[in-house]
């Protein structure tokens, strides 16, 4: 898997609030309204700008807080591929992981890449490529490889069941 | 010569172990575990429609699973109240019994009181204060949402084997220090990263010396320190507490002491104690006598200061609840600091119990009676404004001083909000003053 986009990066400790009011949690559920409300605690020119494959940069615990799901979502549904971080709070790096969003923990990227710059993100390489240079990153373990490949853990387990051709109508990813 | 019995275990590595049917597990390992408990709230709605869509028609082992409504009740919207009903609808058709309505309390309270969940146990729960239950010696860790669909067709998820820390604390924490500010020390110092991941174990006799409701606080606070699980050893009194709560097999509480005996002896039997020599990535040391009370400064947790450097701060609000301080001795603490007083003017005092028992023990007591007296408005058992919900969301520029434990940015509503974390003790004195206050200068006993 290979993917280029633009960065957007962000500092230390971005939390789920700021990705996504708890406000919203029970009363936005609609996947292109969830998008609308990413980052907007934080940065309120993201959703207006935001375009599909670009990427996020983020510093030490990106995500930590709630288990909110939208946390994710809201950031898959506005176009994000990837999270590359210092380091990203454990229930945020399931939630990327089960919704199909790449969460990559690489310190050394994460000093190296500018605010708007293009980056390529190779998977299989488990590298980055950057303005400043290649930046490595540890491997996911292949039964996470296998969950984000299959578009997220709930697309994995319809094929598990054979449920694939059931509708998902009310399903929304990250509701 | 090998060791015919290793050990070397850590808490997390022998709860997993027990959840995943191993013999042994260590550290870094995956395991497939079976929670004895799965945990979700308003969020319920939500899951049941990731639930449908993978063409499983029963939740399996519905008797493990735990309801309760507690993050907007009683419904503020019709879009609220339609999210309750369609929770109801799930618990009707998969028959689940373990279903807790409006204003019974905070799932985190409700679970504990009802002795859900044992020493020993694993629950995970669609709640990021889920490793809560690490007060009584179970092993506890927040999920998302599609997992506990994944859980309900499946029984069971991967779960990584955590590494883990050990803090230890030791001495007695003095008049008006609670495990709130050992908490808020541990996070100011460590950082919010500080347990990013790690299985958090707490050993020394100061935790032992704390009555029950204070070590909850314990566990409930580390999930802002990052941790993945922590862990508080289960003694007597816990075993005790547990007992006489935990429904027995016929379907109710027990009544005679041999019954209670014999529920305890049980619940002993299957706690769990890491090892003498198990394996730590970090081991920390507090004193307990040298602490004073500590508050966290907007907008982070870990932005944590001595109270003597924010007295002072100009408040609009004061909040007493959530699940980390809505207890009947948080509740009694600030009725003996406002018996008499009034709160300052241009102050709101909002006070929240955690659950219906602690509404109905702290009536008996007179601690509604005292608070309501001095100006405080008595709130509904839930969440209630924690997380921006309803019922005391602040307006712009104004600034709170809460006992919960999150006060990101944009937390309870605006962005434009400022929020402390504090006691239950600061939290009461400050309604009293106006302004962030230390009771100790009210001249009162603890």
């Amino acid at each position: 898997m290979i993917l280029t986009g633009n960065v957007w990066k962000y500092g230390d400790d971005v939390n789920t609030d700021v990705i996504f009011p708890g406000k919203y949690t029970y009363t936005v559920t609609d996947p292109a309204e969830q998008a609308k409300h990413a980052l907007e605690d934080l940065d309120p020119t993201f959703a207006r700008n935001v375009q599909r494959g670009d990427m996020i940069v983020g510093g030490k615990n990106w995500g930590n807080g709630s288990s909110r799901e939208q946390a994710v979502g809201a950031l898959k549904h506005a176009g994000i591929t990837a999270i590359i971080a210092k380091s990203i709070a454990r229930i945020y790096f399931r939630n990327s992981v089960n919704n199909g969003l790449l969460p990559i923990v690489c310190p050394d990227a994460v000093d190296a890449i500018e605010n708007g710059e293009t980056i390529t993100l190779d998977l299989d390489a488990h590298q980055i490529y950057a303005r400043a240079g290649v930046f490595d990153f540890p491997p996911l373990s292949p039964s996470l490889v296998h969950i984000i490949q299959a578009g997220g853990l709930i697309p994995m387990l319809r094929k598990k069941f054979g449920a694939e051709n059931l509708p998902m109508p009310e399903v929304k990813s990250g509701d | 010569m090998s060791k015919t019995f290793a050990n070397d275990k850590t808490f997390a590595e022998k709860a997993l172990a027990r959840a995943s049917g191993n013999s042994s597990v260590v550290a870094g390992q995956i395991v497939d575990a079976r929670p004895d408990v799965i945990l979700s709230h308003d969020n319920t709605a939500a899951i049941w429609k990731i639930f449908r869509a993978l063409g499983v028609a029963r939740v399996k082992n519905p008797e493990r699973l735990a309801i309760t409504l507690d993050h907007a009740v009683p419904a503020p919207t019709t879009a609220h109240a339609q999210n309750h009903a369609d929770v109801r609808e799930f618990v009707d058709a998969m028959g689940i019994t373990n279903f807790f309505e409006v204003g019974r309390g905070i799932c985190h309270q409700v679970l504990s009181e009802e002795a859900l969940i044992l020493p020993g146990q694993t629950i995970l729960g669609a709640d990021s204060h889920t490793p809560h239950y690490g007060w009584l010696g179970a092993f506890g860790a927040g999920i998302g949402r599609s997992e506990v669909a994944a859980l309900w067709a499946t029984g069971e998820l991967w779960l990584r084997v955590p590494e883990s820390i050990k803090i230890t604390v030791n001495g007695k924490l003095d008049d008006w220090v609670t495990s709130k500010d050992l908490c808020l020390k541990i996070i100011g110092d460590l950082g919010a990263d500080g347990g990013l991941y790690y299985s958090v174990e707490f050993h020394g006799n100061a935790i032992s010396q704390m009555s029950l409701e204070s070590r909850m606080v314990i566990p409930n606070m580390m999930a802002e320190f990052g941790a993945k699980n922590a862990y508080l050893m289960p003694d007597d009194a816990v075993f005790d507490y547990l007992a006489r709560r935990r429904t027995t097999d016929d379907g109710r509480r027990p009544t005679t002491e041999s019954e209670i005996e014999n529920q305890k002896s049980k619940i002993e039997n299957d706690a769990l104690f890491p090892d003498p020599d198990a394996t730590y990535a970090a081991q920390y040391t507090f004193d307990a006598s040298t602490l004073e009370p500590m508050i966290a400064c907007p907008h982070t947790v870990d932005n944590v200061k001595p109270l003597s450097q924010v007295r002072g701060t100009k408040i609009q609000q004061a909040f007493l609840g959530t699940c980390t301080n809505g207890r009947l001795e948080d509740l009694a603490v600030a009725a003996e600091i406002v018996r008499g007083r009034k709160v300052a003017k241009g102050t709101r005092l909002l006070v929240i119990p955690a659950s219906s028992q602690v509404l109905h023990d702290a009536l008996r007591h007179g601690y509604i009676e005292t608070l309501a007296d001095a100006g405080a408005v008595i709130g509904v058992p839930g969440c209630g404004p924690c997380m921006g919900n309803h019922m005391g969301i602040p307006a712009p520029n104004e600034v709170t001083i809460s006992t919960a434990n999150r006060n990101f940015r944009g937390r309870m509503g605006t962005r434009d909000a400022e929020i402390y974390l504090a006691s239950p003790a600061v939290v009461a004195a400050s309604a009293l003053a106006g302004v962030i206050a230390d009771p100790r200068d009210l001249g009162k006993n603890y």
